[in-house]
């Protein structure tokens, strides 16, 4: 298995692919990737569900002036983790970098993690699982987290400013096996056994120089479950992701989400910082809770997705209605009140939910939502939105804060080079 | 124990024929070793193995018998002595003889293994193998710290001495190919992950930790005989298991006490993953030394 689709890119239809749309449209025709496109019911009602991708096992390149899996739409599933290096040595460091990027790259494009020996008295080089499997938009994404800069590697006077240690924030019921970690690893995919396969072969090179510190799976709504690409809901059946920026448009993501020249340090520039939280819900609490209190806890109906008072998801919040009574029909503590943020502050919202199965101590679910968004700059961005949400939210009844960390996620890497080439 | 009952049938097999034709003499099975490949009943992949091997590896193959050997010798020469102490009641002398003694059969357990029965015998768990047939070092295990009686286990102290006794008879003859060598070493170290790093091969004595590092160190002999030929074909990799194996030793260091261990028990759970994740870092390179092989 060298390349599974040598020629296949986003404009070309494999046969799969195009057994794939006909069902999706309920239309015997095949007209091509981009008139299918704008065939699909919908599609064109917001630039979320047009960024949606119509080609589920296609291959998003790996190399590129920024990392994919950030500004990507994004998958189903997500298999993510967080290492700790063992090793003291920055050469190390640059080497396994060198050969993440390798394997990274073959891996996206569908190949295995690396060329067969052949030999029957070795290992086989790819542990196998995904052979004669799709690409499924593998995306693979690295991020260093603060700890990476402490003195082992002498690089702790280039610990960008902006990578700061997150403050507690209220409630937060933090645990170390479920936070930080010198490098961050997100794997992203439309196949769970794709995603898993690669972090597992990442872990497999990293031995002996990194150990897993933390991995956590998550997942959405499959394309094939809603395939008008629809914003999904969140495990409290809300949807969740409507006010996302829309970062196809090149000026907001370099606003919202890249790391731009002028900001320091230069090494970061084309980056961006990732947040990560593992929200546990308390969803049997939740599952027992009006539906009004549900929908004034998160400020929008639930059926709709629309604003308390309104019709259509994406009609505007108007956040001053007031109703007979003279109180806003949007609670001003609600969650999508607290997160608009006056319109002032954006983050990129990438989240997957998460089911762990059983917490053993009390029998109840360990499920939620493992929080990942992407931001220029996490103390003007993110940290300012959650402390606003964390004193006040009513969402704070029905959620905890476990697990947390915040990467610097590199530049991406051109051909030649590899990720983290900007510092090593 | 090995967990894994599929090691080279044919290392069984070819060594057992040896055995019974050359009355287990270690003069007449080193002159038969040689003709190996004229017999007409060899599997084939282990033919190739020996063509393609031969003539580089067979000086490690014969430094890793001579220390097989050595190692026997010392199990036999500590098993006397445990079942003796065994036999005249002397709980405390056994208990102390106990890991040592076991030790010199862990670090050749994948010798031990390919000679059919001898790893049931004389290293099955308490549930690895039916009740009845139930022998060897860990029954005594159980007599000793658990039941706090070895009043009845005499016979099984003279079973287990006959069977080590046996083993030491048969490992002059045992079939040694270089694949076995490779497979082997990294056996060792995947024994230690599944059994030893969880504390389940010592569940009365909590002495796993002998059991750990005798293991680590029956693959680091192989790695040692070896390891010029691995040289000439991989020098990186070479280097690379040589600095994980003194990373593992640094590992075990703070735990050792006199001539021995600490209990299994009194290791806290982040140091036991800190073991488990120094053993891995070793394992993988280790697993590809078979590059050595052919190609």
């Amino acid at each position: 298995m060298e390349n599974k689709h040598p020629a296949s890119d986003n404009t070309k239809l494999t046969r799969r692919e195009a057994l794939k749309l006909a069902g999706v449209g309920g239309l015997g025709l095949i007209l091509g990737a981009t008139g299918m496109k704008s065939l699909l019911p919908s599609a064109s009602t917001s630039e979320k569900a047009a960024a949606t991708p119509v080609l589920a096992d296609g291959i998003i390149p790996f190399y590129g002036k920024h990392q994919a899996g950030i500004i990507t739409p994004m998958q189903d599933f997500i298999c993510m983790g967080a290492f700790d290096l063992t090793t003291t040595s920055l050469d190390d460091v640059r080497k396994l970098f060198q050969s993440w990027t390798a394997a990274a790259a073959r891996l996206t494009a569908g190949q295995t993690v690396d060329e067969e020996s052949g030999s029957p008295h070795l290992p086989p080089a790819d542990t196998g699982e995904s052979a004669g499997l799709n690409p499924m938009r593998l995306t693979i994404t690295f991020g260093l987290g603060s700890s990476f800069f402490d003195g082992r590697f002498g690089l702790a006077g280039k610990r960008p400013a902006a990578l700061v240690d997150l403050p507690r924030f209220n409630s937060d019921e933090i645990r170390k096996e479920w936070s930080d970690g010198d490098i961050v690893v997100q794997v992203c995919a439309n196949d769970p056994q794709v995603a898993f396969h690669a972090l597992r072969n990442l872990a497999r090179i990293a031995r002996g120089k990194a150990v897993l510190h933390w991995v956590q799976e998550g997942f959405q709504r499959t394309g094939a479950a809603d395939p008008s690409g629809s914003t999904p809901r969140n495990l409290m059946g809300f949807k969740d992701g409507t006010n996302n920026p829309q970062v196809s448009d090149p000026a907001v993501a370099n606003e919202i989400v890249w790391v731009q020249p002028s900001d320091e340090p230069a090494w970061m520039a084309g980056g961006s910082y990732m947040v990560m939280r593992r929200i546990r819900m308390r969803i049997e609490v939740w599952d027992r809770s009006a539906l009004d209190d549900q929908e004034n806890t998160f400020g929008r109906h639930r059926d709709s997705g629309a604003p308390l008072g309104k019709t259509n998801e994406f009609d505007d919040l108007e956040l001053d209605r007031k109703d007979a009574n003279g109180n806003p029909v949007i609670p001003a503590n609600s969650h999508v009140a607290l997160a608009h943020m006056d319109g002032k502050v954006k983050i990129l919202r990438r989240g997957y939910s998460y089911s762990s199965g059983l917490d053993a101590r009390t029998g109840q679910l360990d499920a939620g939502l493992l929080f990942i968004c992407f931001n220029r700059d996490p103390r003007k961005q993110f940290i300012p939105m959650q402390q606003k949400l964390a004193s006040v939210d009513l969402l704070n009844e029905y959620i905890t804060h476990v697990g947390s960390g915040l990467y610097a996620c590199l530049p991406g890497a051109s051909e030649g080079g590899y990720i983290g080439d900007t510092l090593f | 124990m090995m967990k894994k009952w599929g090691y080279p049938l044919s290392a069984v097999v070819l060594g057992s024929s040896l055995l019974l034709s050359a009355c287990g003499s270690a003069e007449t099975a080193k002159e038969e070793k040689k003709p190996e490949a004229a017999q007409p009943d060899k599997p084939a992949a282990t033919e190739t193995t020996a063509n393609t091997a031969a003539v580089d590896l067979q000086a490690p193959i014969d430094a890793y018998r001579k220390w097989v050997i050595e190692q026997t010798d010392q199990l036999v020469k500590a098993t006397e002595s445990f079942t003796a102490a065994v036999k005249a009641g002397d709980m405390e002398k056994a208990k102390s003889e106990y890991a040592p003694a076991r030790a010199y059969f862990e670090r050749i357990e994948p010798i031990a293994e390919s000679l059919g029965d001898f790893d049931p015998w004389i290293d099955a768990r308490e549930g690895d193998v039916p009740d009845n047939e139930w022998r060897g070092y860990h029954k005594l295990e159980k007599a000793l710290w658990e039941t706090k009686s070895v009043a009845d286990q005499g016979p099984v102290a003279d079973q287990l001495l006959q069977d080590v006794k046996q083993l030491r008879v048969k490992v002059e003859s045992v079939e040694i190919d270089v694949k076995m060598l490779v497979t082997g070493a990294v056996e060792l170290l995947n024994e230690v992950s599944t059994s030893k790093v969880t504390g389940e091969e010592e569940r009365y004595s909590h002495t796993d930790l002998y059991d750990f590092a005798a293991n680590v160190e029956g693959a680091h002999e192989i790695f040692k005989v070896l390891k010029p030929a691995l040289d000439a074909k991989d020098e990186a990799l070479s280097k690379e298991i040589e600095t994980r194996f003194a990373e593992l030793d640094a590992a075990l260091a703070p735990y050792r006490k006199g001539n021995g261990y600490v209990l299994y028990t009194e290791l806290k759970e982040d140091q036991v993953k800190k073991l488990s994740q120094s053993l891995d870092a070793l394992a993988e390179p280790l697993s590809k030394m078979g590059t050595i092989i052919g190609g």
